[in-house]
């Protein structure tokens, strides 16, 4: 059976991610990178908020985009979780509602990287015009 | 709340909430009567006595921007329906130990869920804050104080998705091979 990983694995792979992480630019002061918090109270979680974070962080990573995704505690906005707040460098933050694995992608790909606007901002009055 | 993974990260995020430094997370698995207890104790700002008596009571909550708080009273329920039991003790200023006690051959005990990817989002998703888990199975244990990670990592922040997938490989191999599923 293959060894157990334990911290000294973690050691090992540092300078490979150190290296990898020096190739993006500026990534170690979090100001200039895109920052998503994810909602993370009971009713985020109950409603999947966990595997929109682990999607998001995945998702991020391969279209090595340098971004910080965190927890933060419930928004206020139960009926629309899970709830993901978006803060792009030097742009005002923008929270999603109901951020199905779909929707993270289409987040990312519209509007972190094109910055164009989606569906499901809150407060929701804001609608695409067809 | 469909497994235990995600009371835990529940409660635990009330920890982190309630301004605690240092979350400490023991899951301990005992094979005599294949019970499970799951315990997290926290240095965040506590609760009076009073506050303690009310709070699995669905219709309390220390926020202001709802007034219901579900989570300890889901973890109840689910603990109480496999014929365990929560304790909560609390002292304002010091901290809160909650405990729940699971009856894992009861046909209504919840899935355990994904412990490992919990525990890693935890971690890397709360930077601000150390976990430190146990993982026990009989004599067995596992630990994982996430202040070693950081210091290990040095200035590789630990939000890295390389981290974070790491950490979830490493927590996984050890549960499996302590037999814990």
């Amino acid at each position: 059976m293959a060894k157990v990983k334990t911290l000294a694995d973690l050691r090992k792979m540092k300078d490979e991610l150190r290296s990898k992480i020096s190739l993006r630019e500026n990534s170690d002061n979090p100001e200039s990178m895109v920052q998503i918090k994810v909602s993370m109270a009971t009713c985020g979680i109950a409603s999947g908020a966990k595997e929109v974070m682990n999607h998001l962080i995945n998702e991020l990573d391969s279209e090595n985009i340098p971004s910080v995704v965190t927890q933060t505690g419930c928004m206020g906005y139960c009926y629309a979780e899970p709830t993901i707040e978006v803060i792009k460098p030097g742009e005002q933050p923008l929270v999603f509602g109901d951020v199905t694995l779909k929707k993270a992608s289409e987040i990312i790909e519209k509007y972190i990287k094109g910055g164009e606007l989606v569906d499901g901002i809150i407060p929701d009055s804001y609608e695409t015009i067809e | 709340m469909k497994d235990i993974s995600m009371h835990m990260m529940d409660i635990a995020r009330n920890s982190v909430r309630a301004g605690a430094k240092v979350v400490e997370i023991s899951l301990n698995f005992h094979s005599i009567d294949n019970s499970m207890e799951l315990s997290i104790l926290d240095d965040g700002c506590g609760m009076d006595q009073e506050t303690v008596s009310k709070v699995t009571d669905p219709f309390v909550s220390s926020r202001t921007k709802r007034k219901v708080g579900l989570g300890l009273p889901f973890l109840k329920m689910n603990a109480e329906q496999t014929g365990g039991s929560i304790s909560i003790d609390s002292e304002t200023g010091k901290g809160t130990l909650v405990k729940a006690g699971f009856l894992r051959g009861h046909i209504d005990c919840i899935p355990l869920g994904d412990i490992a990817g919990t525990v890693a989002l935890l971690i890397c998703g709360t930077p601000d804050v150390d976990f430190i888990i146990h993982i026990t199975q009989d004599e067995k244990r596992f630990n994982l104080n996430s202040k070693e990670v950081k210091e290990e990592l040095g200035d590789v922040g630990v939000y890295n998705p390389e981290v974070v997938n790491f950490l979830r490989e490493m927590v996984k191999e050890n549960m499996d091979e302590m037999n814990i599923k």
